[in-house]
């Protein structure tokens, strides 16, 4: 037998999500291959995977010669064998890594690294979601070469998919053999959307062309790689509040901003800044004058048992402006009846000009709620008041429906928003002060003797958010914590058992895994 | 109508002979078929053979143009059982399932028919649903041929070999009076490639000329004696006639020169991974020759005992490629290798795996290893491929090491809009009352409960067999009935019969809820008895609560919006507390979502179009009021109910989003009112074209709330800093 040659095949893998359009792009693939001469071979696995599981597609190409015999092709990636990859999300660009698909010493890795969260990453009572920046540093590190960008974005603005722009993209990588014009002949003949595919196809195909062009010395490679984070964009508004507070906000606040910007360090003075916006768009100036007044004990401190970190004052200001304005159904109406609101809702749901936009609100007020809203007597009344009870819960027992888009539902709405001036006399309000206070006694306490512990109190109150049940779950788990405080003093390391106790009470609502560390 | 239409596709299966056809596995396999003359067809949908059943049913007016009868069988069973009709008469005849779920369904008619044996071909088509991808247990099918001695045919993995088989498969069966069934594993039945066509064949004999000259012989019919005689026909006809059909025509392949004293043996299925090994290993070229002898096993049952001699004839050793376990054929091929008296080692699961898919970086090593026993100098050992390296080489392809901390798995899960969704939420909230109960699941996509964020469901038995699985929950002193779960499918498959038939019969207590959601959907929305839609060769529409009144059930509810989560909870919570002896049964109705969208979204843009008065609905989350703890998502776990950043300077966890590709199902309304969740949902209402109401209407509100706005926003004045204007 004659020496064996070293022809190989073209070998290609699509990862991406059912009903995502890999079995398009792998089918593009194999139209490309076929008419620019090319064995084509395609495979897939078929099932239960395409109710939004993820899928591989795999793609392998051959060159035919005339009369020549026929290439056995292969059915499955081997791990380190692929020549390209595309992925239609930066967790399945993660996965093809994991599976070994990506290799430094061949792999053109072609990924969107805009994010499809897990189920794991959603239903965290916290933040459960990964760090894309480790993701997309992998994946440089074990690719040859990487081409990832926010394909998501670009195939929307193309009023296309992004399998189109992944398509593009590969075409612009110049690693297969095959001239543009092939590229787009193979979308041409699948006569589905052309025009959109093809606009995606270009501006896929120009992104892959820059992005492989070598960078200008002292570029960073990542800029523009990954979607700006909202985290991002929140941090260079707060430098630049931090820099000038008084003009981050209107008149009737530049006494307090300047009072801000004097008294506080940099590194606070955007959350404070937040605070009193907050507090003040919630209830009036003096509630924001109280609001500043509550920091500034902790942060006088801070300024003596702290590192010079300021962590104390950032995280309770935090929590405090977020305390103070707990959610009633105040704020709630008052934010769903505001201009701004009706005008991101036509935006979400891209209504144009001509069409009629109606928006239909759920809500399920129960009496803890109503009571909360009214008059300290009167709330208590409400409460104990069993034909009052049972009336409430005859109407919205069930929930109401209310068509913020009606005069009358509007009204509703516009008529509890404007209960602003009782709230100070309601019932809730004042429990809520005690709590806050009581809650800022204790973190000012351990402060003076244990700075990391007292920081740890204070993100505790993250625990408690949300409404009805979740709230008072969150509330229950955040009392367990705080009860736990004293003990955890004597033991050999506090902070880390603060902490332990406050994942455990995010990793499970009903609080049974914190219960089980009590 | 199914899923997924090949109304098109189908078009190819009229390519005239000697020119190249290219296309998928299925189609392939539908076009050999027509090439072989087949006179019927029938089987039962399930990966990987679902599309191959969609395919035939679109070429329905090109099968029927051949004489071809084509049925969508009740079941496998049924399938099987059809094949009665090649027992007296030279019809040929095929039919396919999922296997091995289906060929268990299917064996008792197949163990009959194999039993009296066939005149006319009879064609098995398995789908092979084993290994990355599959849904079920992982078993062989191999058992199954060789307990009931039929042929097993496990073609090369390319479209040539697979079309050639269905071929030869009609032959062999034929002139061994045997049933052949043809292994399609599940890359195959999607691998898309080409062949050269051949004609398309009328069936010589018809089934008119069988019907109106029936024919029978009382020797074919299992029965004693005949069954004695059956079982030697078996072992001194048939079989070796096979063996000698085998032989003559060459089906199995012996690759290369034998020029190596080893050489390996492999199943048909597996040659295109044991080639890339070869190749990758420096051993062979991408055409497939050969350094090492390869002897390609396209029957793995029965072996050839001649040929495995042959091929072991001056060889010292031998490497078999067998997926899956039992090692049926290893054990075999030692026994013949044994009585042969042969010097050649086998060997097989000891340097590859026992169980497991045999995948590239399984085959590549086990080869690696069996090469250096037997001959290491043909091992470039600095130029070896990256998988057969030791994991912790920085040349290893895993040596970036990101962890599953990070890439999560994807389970498959209920669609957006799926309404299976708000029954699973309306039990838990019927739970609340009535407590928690035994649940017996399904198959189907209602199985998807097991999973987060409902986690409802014990035990699933097979296909329409949730009630059954029920059964043993009786106990006169409780007062607790058990729950069990059936899709429509599984129901008219034999859940009428197994479960609620049985159920009545022996007085159970149980509550059964049927899933009907209007198709077979889970294996691609193939169309049933009770199907909603018209469809022009099948009679659908009948209703699942007749039927089981029908058996004798007195306590059935049709619930026919599962969207109403009210109403199902207080269903479920009637059915819980019914003092009402024997099975109570609820019809949980609501279309499947995949199929709707995918008749009504057409329909909806071309309204629009036209210029008529279309509503478009989806949902939304206001971001100010979400507090960015996710009970709603862990109550619904709908894909199009998301997370994004929190937009809110001073709060860090992500709040709840709803997904453009929201269709607006409303279970997400329900939720939030059911559970009193949170008021951070809205509906939003798009209403394109709108009639002169709506528009007077919407003039009228506008201004009236723009009014009231403005007073608002004057006094939050003074907090954001004014805009500097020109």
């Amino acid at each position: 037998m004659s020496q064996p040659t070293q022809e190989r095949a073209i070998t290609m893998a699509i990862l991406a999500m059912g009903g995502e359009g890999g079995g398009v792009l792998a089918d593009w693939m194999v139209s490309l291959g076929e008419h620019s001469g090319y064995w084509a071979q395609t495979t897939s696995v078929p099932g239960v995977a395409q109710r939004t599981g993820a899928t591989i597609y795999y793609v392998e190409l051959f060159p035919r010669t005339p009369g020549g015999a026929e290439p056995i092709l292969s059915t499955m990636p081997t791990p380190g064998e692929v020549d390209i990859v595309l992925a239609s999300e930066l967790m399945e660009a993660g996965r093809s890594v994991l599976r070994g698909l990506v290799t430094p010493k061949n792999t053109t890795l072609i990924t969107s690294t805009h994010r499809v969260y897990s189920m794991m990453e959603k239903t965290s009572l916290g933040d459960g979601r990964v760090d894309s920046d480790s993701i997309i540093e992998n994946c440089m590190k074990a690719a040859a070469k990487f081409v990832g960008g926010d394909f998501s974005k670009i195939a929307e603005e193309s009023g296309s998919v992004i399998s189109s722009v992944l398509f593009g993209a590969l075409a612009g990588t110049g690693r297969l053999p095959f001239s543009r014009q092939e590229f787009e002949g193979a979308i041409e003949r699948s006569g589905v959307g052309v025009a959109p595919s093809l606009k995606a196809f270009a501006r896929g195909f120009d992104y892959a062309e820059k992005i492989l062009k070598p960078a200008p010395a002292g570029v960073p490679i990542q800029i523009g790689i990954k979607p700006v984070s909202v985290e991002e964009t929140k941090a260079v508004t707060d430098a630049a509040i931090s820099a000038d507070p008084v003009a981050a906000v209107g008149a009737r606040l530049k006494k307090l901003a300047a009072h801000i910007r004097d008294t506080y360090p940099a590194s606070v003075r955007a959350t404070l800044v937040h605070g009193i916006k907050r507090t003040t768009e919630y209830q009036d100036v003096e509630y924001a004058n109280e609001f500043l007044a509550r920091i500034a004990s902790v942060y006088e401190l801070d300024l003596v048992h702290g590192d010079g970190s300021f962590r104390l004052t950032q995280e309770t200001a935090r929590y405090t402006a977020l305390w103070m304005t707990y959610e009633d159904t105040i704020r709630v109406a008052a934010i769903k009846v505001r201009a701004r609101r009706f005008d991101r809702i036509h935006k979400e749901a891209r209504a144009k000009n001509e069409q009629v936009v109606g928006i239909m609100e759920f809500l399920h007020p129960q009496v803890q709620e109503v009571a909360d809203t009214l008059p300290t007597a009167l709330g208590k009344w409400v409460l104990g008041s069993k034909p009052v009870n049972a009336l409430i819960n005859r109407i919205s027992g069930d929930g109401i429906k209310v068509n913020t888009t009606s005069a009358f539902g509007y009204t509703t709405l516009y008529i509890l928003s404007r209960l602003r001036p009782i709230r100070r006399r309601s019932l809730r309000f004042n429990e809520e002060q005690l709590l806050i206070d009581a809650w800022l006694t204790t973190v000012m306490d351990v402060a003076t003797t244990n700075y990391a512990l007292a920081c740890e109190v204070a993100e505790t109150q993250s625990l408690v958010k949300g409404y009805g049940e979740t709230h008072a779950n969150g509330l229950a788990n955040f009392n367990l914590i705080m009860a736990e405080l004293p003990r955890t003093l004597a033991s050999a390391d506090p902070v880390a058992r603060i902490r332990q106790l406050r994942e455990a009470a995010l990793a499970e609502e009903s609080g049974a895994r914190l219960r089980a560390l009590l | 109508m199914a899923e997924r239409s090949f109304k098109e596709e189908v078009q190819k299966l009229r390519i005239p002979a000697g020119e190249e056809f290219h296309g998928e596995g299925i189609l392939a396999v539908t076009k050999a078929l027509l090439q072989s003359g087949v006179s019927y067809v029938g089987g039962y949908q399930g990966a990987p053979i679902s599309h191959l059943m969609d395919v035939l049913g679109d070429a329905n007016e090109i099968l029927a143009e051949l004489g071809v009868h084509f049925e969508n069988s009740a079941s496998e069973a049924t399938a099987a059982a059809m094949l009665a009709a090649s027992v007296n008469y030279p019809l040929r005849g095929a039919i396919t399932f999922k296997s091995t779920v289906g060929t268990n369904v299917a064996s008792d008619a197949l163990a009959n028919l194999a039993s009296g044996g066939v005149t006319g071909g009879a064609l098995i088509i398995v789908g092979e649903d084993y290994g990355e991808g599959s849904s079920i247990m992982q078993e062989r099918s191999h058992a199954f041929a060789m307990k009931s001695q039929m042929w097993l045919l496990d073609p090369r993995p390319n479209l040539t070999a697979i079309v050639d088989s269905v071929e030869y498969g009609f032959e062999l069966s034929e002139y061994s009076n045997t049933p052949v069934m043809l292994e399609l594993r599940l890359r195959s039945c999607h691998l898309h490639g080409s062949f050269i066509t051949k004609e398309n064949k009328r069936p010589a004999f018809t089934r008119k000329e069988a019907m109106e000259n029936p024919r029978r012989d009382v020797s074919r019919i299992v029965l004693p004696p005949s069954s004695f005689l059956h079982e030697q026909e078996k072992i001194n006809q048939r079989m070796p006639a096979a063996i000698q059909f085998i032989k003559d025509r060459k089906i199995n392949e012996m690759i290369s020169n034998g020029k190596k004293d080893f050489g390996i043996i492999t199943q048909g299925g597996l040659y295109n991974t044991v080639m890339r090994g070869l190749q990758l290993l420096g051993l062979a070229d991408i055409y497939g020759n050969s350094e090492i002898p390869v002897y390609v096993l396209n029957v793995t049952y029965p072996i050839i005992a001649d040929e495995v001699e042959e091929f072991a004839k001056d060889k010292r050793a031998l490497l078999l490629f067998e997926e899956g376990q039992p090692d049926y054929i290893e054990q075999n091929i030692n026994s013949i290798l044994r009585k042969a008296d042969a010097t050649a080692k086998l060997h097989g699961k000891d340097v590859l795996v026992m169980a497991g898919e045999y995948t590239p970086a399984v085959v590549t090593k086990g080869l690696l290893s069996f090469v250096r026993m037997y001959a290491p100098q043909l091992i470039t050992e600095n130029d070896l491929p990256g998988i057969v390296l030791p994991p912790d080489s920085p040349e290893h392809p895993m040596a970036i090491k990101l962890t599953p901390q990070e890439v999560h798995m994807r389970p498959p899960g209920f669609c957006t809009g799926c309404p299976e969704r708000p029954i699973f939420s309306a039990l838990k909230l019927a739970e609340r009352e009535t407590g928690k109960h035994h649940v017996s699941a399904d198959i189907g996509c209602h199985l998807f409960s097991i999973l987060p964020p409902f986690d409802i469901g014990a035990t699933t038995m097979g296909y329409g067999l949730g009630s059954a699985g029920a059964a043993g929950f009786q106990d006169a002193s409780s007062d607790k009935p058990v729950l069990a779960f059936m899709g429509d499918g599984g129901f008219w498959h034999n859940g009428l019969t197994s479960g609620v038939g049985n159920a009545v019969f022996n007085e159970s207590n149980q509550v059964l809820v049927v899933v009907d959601n209007a198709y077979s959907a889970a294996t691609g929305g193939q169309d049933i008895l009770s199907s909603a839609a018209d469809n022009p060769i099948r009679s659908t529409k009948h209703p699942i609560e007749r039927a089981v009144r029908g058996v004798g059930v007195k306590w059935a509810k049709t619930v026919t919006n599962t969207f109403k989560v009210d109403e199902l909870r207080d269903t479920f919570i009637d059915a819980l507390t019914s003092k009402e002896p024997g099975p109570k049964v609820i019809v949980a109705q609501s279309e499947c979502t995949l199929n709707r969208t995918r008749r009504e979204r057409p329909l909806a843009a071309k309204a629009e179009k036209e210029g008529k008065r279309v509503v478009r609905e989806r949902y939304g989350i206001d971001p100010e009021t979400c507090t960015g703890d996710h009970s709603c998502i862990r109550i619904s776990g709908c894909p199009s109910l998301s997370i994004t950043a929190n937009p809110d300077p001073l709060r860090k966890e992500p709040i709840a989003t709803v997904l453009s590709s929201c269709v607006g199902c409303g279970l997400c309304g329900e939720n939030a009112h059911a559970a009193a969740l949170c008021p951070s949902f809205y509906r939003t209402q798009v209403i394109s074209n709108p009639s002169g109401w709506d528009r007077f209407k919407t003039t009228f509100r506008n201004a009236y709330i723009s009014r009231l706005q403005r007073g608002i926003e004057k006094r939050y004045e003074g907090i954001e800093p004014e805009l500097v204007s020109a």
